[in-house]
């Protein structure tokens, strides 16, 4: 705490001019006091004696020389235990305890403790007195659900400390002093189960960054075969309203198989938060067999509320990450939407008047995404185990067009793109991943080389499409024709997936595969069709098979009989069989 | 009692800078000019100096009139005398009522908290099969009309407000044809529900700067009877022109725009708003149906565009018809499972057979061979088009499926509908004979 204080010279919109007598730093936070409410606000620009602050809540009311105190530390957000299940805002006030003091509406100027007070912990010690330690070392633990938490020496603590003492296992509150340690020059550190970090400086307590190549499996086909995830890897979803980019992430956020998911909706609808609020809790995760909510944190500024914290919110969210993979998780960071991120950056370099860049987007617009992109990876800690922090962020390009400065600076940062096309989600293609512009530079579920393969029949497919379009059925041949089909046939029953289908909405790898398996032994077989039209026919039907079978139980007797007819529908009819097909369908068998 | 200004020190657009002290962010004033007093708000404070925007424009304002600020923001009256009455953008009567001056409530409150949502679980009926059957409306959803000049939105838009079943309606009209103005009254007073509507009405002829506060005035009154646990439906018209004011405002404050000269915050202003539809748990709702016309058809353009990333859904209404392709309600599915088992099935599929209609057209068009099926989806698609899309048809959503089921059989054989057996021995209607 600096004792730094000042008074307000102006306000444009949230941003709030002070005149201040003392130091003060960058991205610290101050209070500006408004008749009995103290607004919340963090320090963006310093000019002399003059700072510019951006203030986290609604201005109104702010007046000339009204007092402003600096608290001397930057924004940040209390790690411990009890984040999980927890809803906060931008600012990580816990959104039920508000709406318990406050009632239907956000007042401003309400900050609870992000981590309740008066929640006992079972702590198990790890450490003895006498012990050295350092920062992020574990000093104990307390269970947290299913996970073991961790009580770490707090991550800003620099030198070398020996223990001094050590409370003994049994039930503690998060502030009560648990452990105490002495650094070189004799000084003591009390430590309890709770620390602060600032929110835009990057957890670095690990021995090495990995490359990542495991995958992260979402459970939905046309990521985990085509363009799929790896665990501390990047990727991005952008497009047009309405294509499916919450939906997506919805599905993902229940079904990705990581340890904690940390939703960020940012600057998007509320309605579409209460229905996660809602529904989770009485989600059981097949993993844990315990309720969904009790691995997940939802971090919510939507889009009516203070546009300064929405500009916070996803740091909020990455640091809660970064902070349980220090404890070996796999933690997935969902941001929804990323453009209203940027667009808050937007909104407060317009009146900071700073020179804009192209579509008023600040000029640093590029070089912040990558470093909020770089918060994700996965990691080697000091004892050798793993942790990985993946981010997935929607995009939403003005006008659908991907050309635009927030998708555009994404693309460069990201290790797969899964764009979305307005075609696809009209014609109910969902997930609207469009096939053919989307990439991945991760390894997939199944042989890259056998994915590759199916790949051509969707893009010769969409050209045979295209042609027909011009000159008509009659003048497409028969040999093309089939090649259509089977894209068509591909796109309908592997890249297509019923999110609202309890089965379908989600598939494991095991599944994936043999599918996957299937409709390669679609598309390699040869077959005798009088007409196109019979061709079509068959094909429909084949087709309804699939999609029949795709909504059964896995490893069901159902499920083997389905699999089963289509097996024999197809025998009746194929003539032979691909080479590169039959490599493939063997290795998978093998993989099986 | 607050000090008097007499010195204004510039004058750009329709915002004016006054040297002042003690003057809060957001707070109102009065300027007399010899045109009469007009409200001002305060937009900007930087060191003395205080820029206000001036509701009834900074034209023929000199820099020797008098500002005299009101110590308050910008506010309206509130109680059960609303009802029945014509406001101005600015909250002053344009019918011949008295003005209302007790229980004043601030505009543009804080937002509601997230977790104090609920999920939305009623229908609203309209009688309109476009909408009832195929993108359902339900209470508290956010849903603007996208449309273009000389489409009947406006008509769309009172016609749905009559017809649902709401306590209280709330208009705000954003730069709105007098002609448009008079046709809500009349129309809201021929169906008897004049009684139950308040009307913020900013015409075209009104100052521009009137029409940014309809969206915030007219919520908050809505807010406060939802709060007092009516269903309120708010209807504002035209959502572009509010875009358009905030537009002119930023330029005169000379800010970058960020896309076609909107500025980079056209976003959250419009969310601000569409975002207070609500349902409170133990009280009322507001529903908001907003009219968004699209400079050019062009659904790109920045106000339809940011529109469509806020609100649940939209309706796209197009030669006079609702059309069954872009319109979208996005919380459909929170109700139309629980209307008539075959409710969704109908919808589905009515929707693919059309779509299936609209590329026999374009092929048709090309000039190649149509097919008996072809024919069928012909005969087809007209009827659907003249039954259900036509807007003239108003008919509750019941009576519309099984109008859906008699257009089908009046085409297709059960089996190429691709519904499900079940639905179809049910409901397929039987021949007369
Ligand atoms: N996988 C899916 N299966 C079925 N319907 C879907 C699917 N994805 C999206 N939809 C439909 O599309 C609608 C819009 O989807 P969603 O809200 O995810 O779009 P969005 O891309 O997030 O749009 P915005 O940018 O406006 O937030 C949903 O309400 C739903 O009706
Ligand atoms: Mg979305």
């Amino acid at each position: 705490m600096t004792n730094t204080k000042g008074l307000v010279t102006g306000v444009n919109g949230n941003m709030v001019t002070v005149r201040v007598e003392g130091p003060v730093a960058l991205n610290e936070v101050a209070f500006i006091e408004v008749e009995g409410k103290r607004l919340k606000a963090e320090v963006i620009r310093v000019r002399g004696d003059s700072v510019q602050t951006q203030v986290f809540e609604m201005t109104k009311g702010i007046k000339v020389d009204m007092p402003v105190v600096f608290t001397g530390e930057m924004l940040a957000v209390e790690l411990g235990p009890g984040l999980l299940g927890k809803i906060y805002d931008g600012l990580q006030n816990p959104l039920p305890e508000v709406a318990i003091k406050t009632g239907y509406f956000l007042e401003p100027g309400i900050y609870l403790d992000a981590l309740p007070r008066d929640v006992k912990w079972a702590w198990t010690p790890v450490v003895k007195v006498g012990d050295t330690v350092e920062r992020a070392d574990t000093l104990g633990t307390v269970p947290e659900g299913t996970f073991t938490h961790r009580i770490m020496v707090p991550f800003g603590m620099l030198s070398s400390y020996k223990v001094k003492s050590v409370k003994p296992a049994g039930e503690y509150v998060v502030s009560d002093e648990m452990v105490v340690l002495e650094d070189s020059d004799g000084k003591t550190h009390s430590v309890s189960m709770i620390f602060e970090w600032p929110v835009k400086r990057a957890i670095d307590c690990y021995d090495e960054r990995l490359k990542p190549t495991e995958p992260m499996v979402t459970k939905t086909r046309i990521i985990d075969t085509f363009f799929p995830v790896a665990k501390g890897g990047t990727y991005c979803v952008p497009g047009p309203f309405g294509a499916g980019k919450t939906v997506l992430q919805q599905v993902t956020s229940r079904n990705a198989d990581v340890d904690i998911v940390i939703i960020a909706a940012c600057g998007e609808r509320a309605g579409e938060v209460v229905e996660t609020l809602i529904e989770f809790p009485e989600l059981i995760d097949p993993k844990t067999g315990r309720s969904l909510m009790e691995r997940t944190i939802i971090v919510c500024n939507t889009s009516s509320m203070p546009v300064a914290a929405r500009e916070a919110s996803v740091y909020t969210a990455v640091t809660m990450a970064e902070y349980y993979r220090q404890m070996g998780l796999d933690v997935l960071l969902l941001a929804d939407s990323t453009s209203r991120w940027a667009q808050a950056m937007r909104e407060m370099s317009g009146r900071l008047e700073e020179i804009p860049g192209e579509e008023a987007f600040p000029a640093y617009l590029e070089s912040v995404i990558a470093s909020f992109y770089e918060r994700a990876g996965i990691v080697r800690l000091k004892g050798g185990e793993k942790g990985s922090v993946t981010i997935g962020g929607t995009v939403s390009p003005a006008g659908g067009n991907f050309e635009e400065p927030v998708t555009q600076a994404t693309l460069k940062v990201v290790g797969a793109f899964h764009g979305l096309s307005r075609e696809r989600s009209d014609a109910r293609k969902y997930p609207a991943i469009h096939p053919l512009d989307s990439w991945s530079k991760y390894a997939s579920v199944i042989d890259p080389k056998a994915v590759a393969w199916a790949h051509y029949f969707l893009s010769r497919g969409s050209e045979v499409g295209q042609m027909m379009k011009v000159v008509g059925e009659e003048g497409t041949s028969l040999d093309d024709f089939m090649i259509y089909l089977k894209g068509e046939f591909l796109d309908a029953v592997y890249l297509q997936q019923n999110s609202f289908d309890p089965i379908d909405a989600s598939v494991s790898t095991d599944r994936q595969r043999l599918i996957f398996g299937r409709v390669v032994k679609v598309l390699g077989s040869s077959f005798e069709f009088k007409t196109k039209e019979d061709a079509r026919m068959w094909f429909s039907k084949l087709r309804q098979m699939f999609l029949d079978a795709n909504s059964i139980e896995w490893n069901s007797p159902t499920f083997t009989e389905a699999d089963k007819a289509i097996l024999d529908f197809l025998a009746d009819k194929v003539t032979g069989l691909h080479a590169a097909a039959k490599t493939i369908i063997e290795n998978l068998e093998r993989a099986v | 009692m607050k000090k008097v200004y007499s010195r204004i020190e510039s004058i750009a657009g329709n915002v004016i800078a006054v040297k002042a002290d003690d003057v809060a962010y957001g707070e109102l004033a009065e300027v007399s000019t010899r045109f009469g007093t007009s409200l001002a708000e305060v937009i900007r404070l930087d060191s003395g100096l205080v820029s206000l925007q001036v509701f009834a424009g900074g034209r023929g304002i000199s820099t020797g009139d008098e500002v005299r600020f009101l110590g308050n923001p910008m506010r309206v009256s509130f109680s059960d005398d609303l009802k029945g009455r014509i406001f101005t953008g600015a909250g002053e009567p344009r019918d011949k009522g008295p003005t209302l001056t007790e229980n004043l409530i601030p505009i543009g409150g804080p937002s509601v908290n997230p977790t104090k949502r609920i999920i939305p679980r009623e229908m609203i009926r309209t009688g309109i099969p476009m909408i009832d059957l195929f993108n359902t409306l339900v209470k508290s959803q956010k849903l603007p009309i996208f449309s273009v000049s000389g489409e009947p939105y406006n008509q769309l838009l009172a016609r749905i407000a009559m017809q649902a079943e709401v306590d209280l309606i709330v208009l705000g009209g954003m730069g709105l044809k007098y002609d448009d103005y008079l046709f809500f009254k009349d129309t809201l007073e021929e169906g008897g529900a004049l009684q139950k509507t308040v009307m913020f009405v900013n015409t075209a002829a009104d100052p521009v700067v009137e029409c940014l506060m309809v969206p915030d005035i007219s919520l908050a009154v809505a807010e406060r009877f939802a709060l007092k646990g009516l269903n309120v439906l708010v209807l504002l018209t035209d959502m572009t022109n509010f875009a358009d004011a905030l537009k002119e405002i930023a330029i005169t404050q000379e800010q970058v725009p960020s896309n076609r000269g909107y500025p980079g915050d056209l976003y959250s202003q419009l969310a601000s708003r569409y975002e207070k539809a609500v349902d409170f748990s133990d009280s009322g709702s507001i529903t908001v149906l907003a009219v968004t016309t699209m400079p050019g058809d062009d659904v790109t353009h920045p106000v339809p565009d940011n529109t469509g990333y806020i609100t649940e859904g939209q309706f796209y209404l197009k030669g006079g018809r609702i059309e069954p392709f872009g319109s979208l309600s996005r919380l459909k599915q929170q109700v139309n499972g629980k209307t008539r088992e075959d409710h969704r099935a109908i919808m589905d599929g009515m929707i693919k057979l059309f779509a299936a209609y609209r590329d026999t057209l374009e092929k048709k068009s090309m000039g190649f061979q149509m097919s008996a099926w072809d024919s069928k989806l012909l005969k087809y698609g007209e009827l659907f088009e003249a039954q259900m899309m036509d807007l003239s048809v108003n008919i509750p959503l019941e009576a519309a499926l099984d109008k859906g089921w008699e257009i089908l059989a009046s085409c297709f054989e059960p089996q190429e509908t691709g519904l499900q057996t079940k639905l179809l021995d049910k409901f397929w209607p039987k021949k007369a004979d």
